[in-house]
């Protein structure tokens, strides 16, 4: 895109230089006068009620100042997932509750002048637990006779609450029975995948106190500052406006932090103290009392024609969202709504019972539901290629949904309730798939046939898409104003969690302004300076937070071409901003710079140059993306080696190209954990046995394979200059395209993540048994 | 709760702190307000707490403060040059090698570590440091990239400067 000065370029992140020298810039980084150290007794049992519980020896600790059980606490059902109100999901979960629903469940929380004293505390917190069966296996959920997890009166919105099940789905388009008989093949098959945990490196940590005005700040690793203070007023009890949350630089989020998780009782502790408390998870508390990726069971079925012609998509899914419902409806209706649309079949029905079950409790995960969907679709397109003897490309070329297409499922299945119709508007998929092909050498190494060894090489590929923020739900708003120097305050409610968004709204905002991003001072993501965004969730804000900021940015930039065309005596239209001056576009070439055009503002004019804007879409656009990978199969030991990692992205206009990129890599070091190494495993009796990084295997950079990324940009009409989001959409490729790529090599399928050696192996052994 | 002085050096600095027995590094710096040496995980898995002493990579959550008297360390804070940024800092922020940050503080002073014992590294030496650091946000191309930068940089002599301070 030409002509454009900031945006699409690479410019040094705005809050990148406190990043390299260590500034005091993430919510840990301030030491408060007074301030305590808070601590929550985890639940040992998967599945109990508090009999007896005694905190008077640990009350009466030296340096303990609070502790709180659910006697001292107002019992308000919520749910703590980040969404706007009213939430789609289950109010199912208490402060504190008389009932534990898994190992690590809140039972009590103290807050003591020191870590080593809140320790001692929690061990003479004295507690009786009458315990309850437990309910492990999500196919064992909705059995008769299986307890029932949430047995409580006053909880709401749980779909059926008597088998367990937290929320059902039953949506689709045309009549897949019919599709089914007109098909010529059928091919239906069961993938299993597994319980992934965010990992941020840095874990969940509030900070929470009373201001000299007694109102309540919460300074916190979040994604969501606005829903976390209305969740957090609505649990305390007190008005909304008594509480300000400010969320500094975040230590990564990937939807772990879309989540009201500490806040809540760091500012009950706070209000019980009055002294400001720090509550933080350890590693270890991080991998099972935060959240998870959704665990499912998925049967998939598709009708084709022998052409490769889909006809029928049919996808069952079992899902568990652990002990509460968080996002539990949300992430498994993505499952649905943002996997199946990826081929055009005129017939689709997605079927889904998301289920309680005594374990750690899933939530919002980058990807949201689409990396499990896509393992499925993506592994069974790519059988079905092969038993038609097609090439997945031409299978998926034939098949995949473009330019001007409607995807008429997304109107049967929105957040929770029936969503909008959605418009492909611009779709570069063609070309990803083209450039990843060549990037990885598909066609040559297809072709190639495997020598005698016992190391086989094979490739493989699956395409993907996402959204870019919510349809008619995520909203955001910013606001300008003018300084002196001629430098922009730029306040966004948009939570930076570490991707860019600053910079990326930044550069939004200097672009339409005509200044350089110098120019732009952003404060975002704090409740009482800056207006309200939903946060940072669904790849929604480089579009709906930069839609805003270009709003306002537009109506500021109109303020200032007004009162330059006084100071320059021409009209508007006559009038450009570039350079960080205003100049005319006719050949008298007159110019005020915007600092001589601030000063007169504020001290003649006596205006201050500003305005806001709020902004949202009807639509959707998906990012688009083709993922190829090249392995190498030990047929010894089954150990798969991911050799090559080639991304193909869509992302629109690429704001900040390096940004993006750094996005697309970040989410496949993700998603190779997903397919190869990541699992929490618990045990018989639902307790974590690898919370920590030695135990849960993620990708090191001596691990990582050669990656090349690609962007392929499109023009988005819905996007700030033509952007439409990246962040989510690379997580769901790597593991159906290593699935693939390993048939290509040693001709077995995997359909269970993550796909371990012994899995390999035993298929391997089985293959070699069956022939 | 008794009390021991440690002295020691902090980023040239001399400094004397008051630790307790069994008060690891990482504790008594961030104490002291030193907030560029981030906490992950306490166990040495995640390399986010790494601060040279007297030259090599620690990760000061497995080092008892005890351990340090007498001995340099080096933090993030002492990597810039006054006010003028190390070449390490300058390649992180131009290859895009900060997302969140918070994994950056180690990794950058691992890479001073290494640069400063072998100044033309290979990537696969790059790599084998940074895999003492995890990171969930890069996919750790980029950083891998900023610090054989720095090696390129250094050999053809050139430097750009970047003031922390903007005038």
């Amino acid at each position: 895109m030409s002509g454009r000065n900031v945006v699409g370029k690479n410019v040094r992140k705005v809050d990148g230089l406190k990043l390299v020298t260590g500034g005091a810039a993430f919510t840990d980084d301030i030491q408060l006068p007074g301030m305590l150290y808070g601590k929550i007794l985890g639940s040992p049992h998967a599945h109990a009620r508090l009999k007896r519980i005694d905190t008077r020896k640990a009350k009466a600790l030296l340096g303990v100042h609070a502790v709180l059980t659910y006697k001292d606490v107002p019992r308000v059902p919520h749910t703590t997932a980040g969404q706007s109100w009213p939430e789609p999901s289950p109010y199912d979960t208490y402060l504190l509750d008389s009932k534990v629903r898994y190992v690590g469940d809140r039972v009590a929380a103290v807050a003591a002048e020191s870590r080593a004293i809140a320790e001692r505390a929690l061990r003479l917190i004295e507690v009786e637990y009458d315990v309850l069966p437990a309910v492990l296996d999500m196919e064992q959920a909705m059995a008769p006779g299986a307890a029932v997890i949430h047995d409580e009166s006053d909880s709401k919105g749980i779909h059926d609450r008597e088998h367990n099940v937290a929320g059902y789905i039953h949506r689709g388009i045309g009549d897949v029975e019919q599709g089914f008989r007109e098909s010529d093949c059928i091919f239906e098959r069961e993938f299993r995948t597994q319980r992934q945990q965010h990992c941020p490196i840095e874990p969940h940590i509030t900070i929470s106190w009373l201001d000299a005005n007694d109102r309540l700040v919460i300074r916190t690793s979040t994604q969501v500052p606005y829903h976390t203070r209305r969740q957090v007023a609505m649990i305390l009890q007190i008005p909304v406006s008594r509480v300000q949350v400010i969320k500094p630089r975040i230590g990564g989020g990937f939807g772990g932090k879309q989540e009201m998780l500490l806040e809540d009782i760091a500012g009950a502790l706070a209000m019980a103290a009055r002294r400001p408390v720090k509550i933080e998870y350890t590693r270890e508390e991080e991998f099972y009392m935060a959240r998870t990726r959704h665990p499912q069971i998925l049967r998939m079925k598709m009708g084709v024609k022998r052409d490769g012609t889909i006809l029928a998509s049919h996808m069952i899914v079992l899902a568990t969202t652990g002990a509460y419902g968080s996002h539990a409806g949300t992430v498994q209706g993505n499952t649905g709504s943002k996997v199946l649309p990826l081929y055009r079949a005129p017939n689709m029905l997605f079927h889904c019972h998301v289920v309680y079950t005594n374990t750690p409790v899933a939530g919002a995960f980058r990807g949201y539901g689409c990396p499990q969907g896509f393992f499925a679709q993506e592994t069974l397109a790519d059988e079905i290629a092969r038993e038609l003897g097609m090439d997945p490309l031409e299978f998926h070329s034939r098949n995949v949904i473009r330019l001007g297409d409607i995807d008429r499922l997304s109107a049967q299945l929105g957040e929770g309730k029936e969503g909008l119709p959605r418009v492909i508007r611009s779709c570069g998929l063609p070309q990803c798939m083209e450039r990843g092909a060549e990037a990885i050498g598909w066609r040559e190494k297809r072709a190639k046939t495997q020598d005698g060894g016992h190391l086989k090489r094979g490739v493989g590929m699956a395409c993907t898409m996402q959204g870019s923020g919510i349809a008619g739900v995520d909203w955001a708003s910013a606001f300008l104003k003018m300084n002196e120097d001629g430098a922009f305050f730029l306040q966004a409610g948009a939570a930076d969690v570490g991707g860019g968004a600053d910079t990326v709204l930044a550069q939004i905002a200097a672009e339409t302004l005509g200044v350089t991003i110098d120019k732009i001072v952003i404060t975002s993501g704090d409740t009482d300076s800056t207006p309200f965004d939903v946060g940072a969730y669904a790849s929604s804000t480089t579009i709906i937070s930069g839609g805003a900021v270009k709003k306002a940015a537009e109506k500021v930039r109109a303020q200032v071409l007004g009162l330059a065309s006084k100071l320059l005596d021409t009209p508007p239209d006559k009038l450009e901003c570039a350079n960080n001056e205003v100049f005319t576009t006719c050949a008298c070439r007159k110019s005020v710079s915007m600092s001589d055009l601030a000063m007169h503002a504020l001290y003649k004019e006596k205006l201050q140059i500003m305005d806001g804007a709020s902004h949202f879409n009807t639509d959707s656009p998906p990012p688009f993306c083709a993922t190829f990978a090249e392995v190498e199969v030990d047929t010894e030991t089954g150990q798969v080696r991911v050799v090559h990692l080639a991304t193909a992205v869509d992302p629109g206009v690429a704001i900040h190209p390096k940004l993006a990129e750094g996005q697309v890599e970040g989410a496949v070091a993700q998603g190779l954990g997903y397919a190869l190494t990541e699992e929490l495993v618990l045990d018989g009796a639902g307790r974590p046995l690898n919370a920590n990084f030695c135990d849960y295997k993620m990708f090191s950079a001596k691990d990582m394979p050669k990656l090349t990324t690609i962007l392929v940009e499109t023009d988005e009409p819905l996007g700030p200059f033509g952007a439409k989001s990246i962040s989510e959409v690379p997580i769901n490729g790597p593991a159906p395209a290593i699935a693939n790529a390993i048939f290509d090599a040693v001709g077995v399928r995997i359909r269970k993540l993550p796909i371990r050696p012994e899995d390999v192996l035993k298929a391997l052994r089985s293959e070699v048994a069956a022939q | 709760m008794k009390t021991m002085e440690v002295r020691l050096k902090v980023n040239g600095e001399g400094k004397q702190f008051a630790v307790a027995p069994g008060e690891v590094l990482l504790d008594v710096l961030r104490r002291e307000g030193y907030f560029g040496v981030k906490r992950g995980c306490e166990k040495g898995e995640c390399g986010a707490c790494t601060v040279l002493v007297n030259g090599r990579p620690v990760n000061s959550c497995l080092m008892f403060a005890a351990q340090a008297e007498g001995a340099e360390v080096l933090t993030i804070e002492g990597v810039a040059h006054g006010d003028v940024l190390d070449p390490v800092q300058e390649a992180f922020l131009d290859s895009g090698a900060v997302q969140c940050g918070f994994c950056t503080s180690g990794m950058i002073v691992s890479a001073r570590a290494l640069l400063d014992r072998r100044p033309d590294p290979t990537e696969e030496e790059v790599r084998e440091v940074m895999a003492g650091h995890f990171c969930r946000c890069t996919g750790y191309l980029k950083p891998v990239e900023a610090v054989l930068a720095v090696a390129r940089k250094t050999k053809r002599g050139g430097r750009k400067q970047t003031a922390r301070v903007a005038r």
